[in-house]
């Protein structure tokens, strides 16, 4: 406000448009009497549904006709076993004093410890591997330790663990109630009888409890692969036999959908059609579970939509591949000239793209592990593993890259040395791909028709 | 997506136990006069081709600050047929400054109208019959009132329309809804598995009070896109075959280079 007027702006605001989101009303209501604004804007600012703060009782005064004064009087409590006198400040109303005992003497509760005698003990309670003295030791202590076993157990004269205290307490205690109980009906609702303690349990349970918190981090990532993994094998097993016929038409759709779309000479195609489909299925058992187990959840949806479906169905093709192989299949697909999403996703296109993107990882697959190869073989015939290989080829190469286009990738006519005057993608790229010792590995590249 | 096809799939609907034929034939005739609304067909899918999208109308000298452009945000069948068939009823849930940002909509064609300014996205439910599927199902498009061309001189004639393509997939889809498409232009209806007869299909609603629902006279007909499948499979089928036949070179050339490496293996 000030600040328009220091300006010299119009005060007057403009309207505010129909389509700006409207703004929530921030001005808190007037604030209500009996706090202070500051205060009252802790809460939010805003008038509580539920008013929390009665605000009536806020600036009460005490009635003015009782006068209250403040003494240093001394108390007992019933709580103490001795006649301990103690002070403190007490509020007397009108000269009398409060009566009743101490306030805080209800909190002083104890566990209700069975006590036996000494001939319920020879009648009941003997055990080989419990004296009598020690058995009274320990339901001393319980009543002096409210059955805080872990200190009982640092307390008990002879070495026990806490779970043969338990056991031996519980189990006393379980006797007695019984040899007590008139007849067996009426004890059995009695906690202790219900549930025993059942010492083998309870020391199995400490020891896995105490096994996971000292797992370290490195056992806990294996744990949890593990267990992912053995989830994923379930998921797909099951997904599998469930969707086990609708699988098996797949490889034999492959053959003969291509062979009806091609355009080219149809010898060379059938051979690597046969080829193709092989290889999809030989590697890739898992990528088949994964691809019965995402059609199972279609299924279940129900209703979906086409390009969904896709999307699901091509993350689980690539679920082994890392990022940069999807980035790449990805750029073979632009190379190709074919759409990342189809535009028309209609049942045969969705088929064809997914097949599509199956052929390339395959693709891709088979260029490393031919590199690799090469990188062998260049290794064996050099006679050291202590070059890089491709050394030599390398600087040959730099010599190249400054003359001519880059020979891309996927070269015709079998010759992979052999440089062609090719569209250059661009220097970043270039730069990212190792430099391989065949020379030839690199991304793929557009495809022309004069390549065919 | 996988081919469902059902040639080599047993008849799910007939009971492998071998009963007296009698009282087979009492057991299915009952089940099928309680279940028939209700049974499904397994391992059967039927789909909806639809096409949804904007066109926007730029208002020109009428245009003011806050409604320079009227716009139609539409579903519709891909070939221009009557969706209602599968469709009960449509819901455009718009930006929150609008009016009633939840428009619904109730009959064919699914579409809704509005004048504004900004470019935001509608969230599309469809909701089916009863016969088609409980479930709705979600779109999700972005309004569109600006041509790419940020350049070029905006017409008040032509409208800037962004449309796209997909396929409602219904799966196990009832014998009745089966049954009352069966002859429908808007579903594309598949192939059922052997043995598998569809009951009389019964009509959802009166014929003769429907208006009509399909958008090929649509006024803005005129400007729906054309999707045609036959380009992108050629696309696809071109690609294919180049890529295998790469793998298969490199094939060769692994198998050549690995004939090498046994000459060189050190002992």
């Amino acid at each position: 406000m000030d600040a328009k007027d220091i300006l010299g702006l119009p005060k007057t605001p403009l309207p505010i448009p129909q389509e700006k989101k409207s703004r929530p009303q921030k001005d808190s209501q007037r604030k209500p009497d009996g706090i202070s604004r500051e205060v009252y804007a802790l809460t939010g600012g805003v008038a509580p549904l539920m008013p929390s703060i009665d605000v009536s009782q806020l600036k009460r005064r005490p009635p003015s006709d009782e006068k209250i004064t403040w003494q240093w009087l001394p108390f007992t409590s019933s709580a103490r076993k001795d006649d301990l006198q103690l002070y403190h400040w007490v509020r007397v109303v009108n000269g009398v004093p409060p009566t009743g005992d101490y306030s805080f003497a209800k909190y002083n509760k104890s566990v209700d410890v069975i006590r036996y005698t000494d001939e319920e003990y020879e009648k009941y309670l003997t055990d080989p591997k419990w004296t009598k003295e020690e058995t009274d030791q320990l339901f001393d202590l319980c009543e002096r330790f409210d059955l805080r076993f872990i200190i009982i157990a640092d307390r008990f004269p002879t070495h026990r663990t806490v779970e043969e205290l338990k056991d031996r307490y519980y189990s006393v205690s379980r006797a007695i109630l019984v040899a007590r109980a008139p007849s067996p009906g009426e004890v059995a609702g009695h906690p202790l009888v219900k549930e025993p303690y059942n010492v083998t349990q309870e020391t199995e349970r400490k020891r896995a409890l105490s096994m996971v918190l000292s797992q370290t981090k490195h056992q806990e990532r294996k744990d949890a692969e593990v267990l992912a993994e053995a989830k994923r094998i379930a998921e797909s097993r099951m997904a599998a036999r469930a969707a086990e016929e609708p699988d098996l038409p797949v490889p034999s759709d492959v053959g003969p959908e291509s062979a009806e779309g091609a355009v080219g000479p149809g010898d060379t195609i059938s051979p690597s059609n046969v080829q193709a489909p092989a290889a999809a299925i030989a590697p890739s058992t898992s990528v088949i579970a994964d691809n019965a187990s995402t059609l199972a959840s279609l299924r279940m949806l129900r209703v979906y939509l086409r390009t969904y479906a896709l999307e699901q169905m091509v993350q689980a093709a690539s679920s082994s591949a890392g990022l940069r192989t999807i980035k790449r299949v990805e750029q073979t697909l632009q190379d190709l000239g074919v759409n990342l999403k189809p535009k028309v996703p209609t049942k045969a296109v969705c088929a064809e793209h997914l097949e599509l993107r199956k052929e390339i990882l395959t693709l891709l697959n088979l260029q490393k592990q031919l590199q690799y190869k090469e990188a062998e073989g260049s290794s064996f015939r050099d006679g050291s593993y202590g070059d890089m290989p491709g050394t030599a080829k390398r600087s040959q190469r730099a010599a190249d890259q400054d003359r001519t286009f880059v020979p891309d990738t996927i070269s015709f006519g079998g010759d992979r040395v052999v440089k062609r005057e090719q569209k250059r993608k661009g220097p970043g790229r270039t730069s990212e791909t190792p430099s391989s010792p065949a020379g030839a590995h690199k991304r793929p590249r557009k495809m022309k028709a004069s390549d065919l | 997506m996988v081919d469902t096809s059902l040639s080599k799939k047993k008849d799910p609907d007939q009971p492998e136990i071998s009963l007296p034929t009698l009282k087979s034939q009492r057991t299915k005739m009952g089940k099928s006069e309680d279940s028939e609304k209700k049974k499904k067909i397994k391992d059967v899918e039927i789909s909806v081709p639809i096409v949804y999208g904007n066109a926007a109308f730029w208002l020109g000298k009428k245009a003011s600050e806050y409604q320079s452009h009227k716009w139609t945000v539409y579903v519709r069948g891909a070939t221009n047929e009557d969706l209602s068939v599968v469709v009960k009823r449509a819901v455009f849930q718009l930006h929150s400054s609008f009016n009633n940002p939840t428009r619904v909509v109730e009959s064919a064609p699914f579409e809704l109208s509005e004048s504004g300014w900004g470019e935001f996205e509608i969230a599309i439910t469809l909701f089916f019959h009863n016969d088609v599927c409980e479930k709705p199902l979600n779109l999700y498009h972005h309004l569109k009132l600006y041509p790419e061309d940020e350049s070029g001189p905006m017409s008040t004639k032509k409208p800037v329309v962004v449309e796209s393509y997909d396929e409602v997939v219904f799966t196990e889809p009832s014998e009745s809804f089966l049954a009352r498409v069966q002859n429908h232009p808007a579903v594309t209806f598949p192939r059922l598995p052997a043995g598998v007869t569809l009951p009389p299909p019964v009509s959802i609603e009166d014929e003769s009070k429907k208006k009509r629902g399909d958008t090929k006279d649509h006024p803005l007909s005129q400007w729906f896109l054309n999707f045609s499948e036959a380009d992108e499979l050629l696309q696809l089928a071109a690609a294919r075959q180049q890529v295998q036949a790469h793998i298969a070179k490199l094939r060769r050339q692994i198998s050549l280079t690995d004939g090498q490496n046994q000459q060189f293996k050190p002992l």
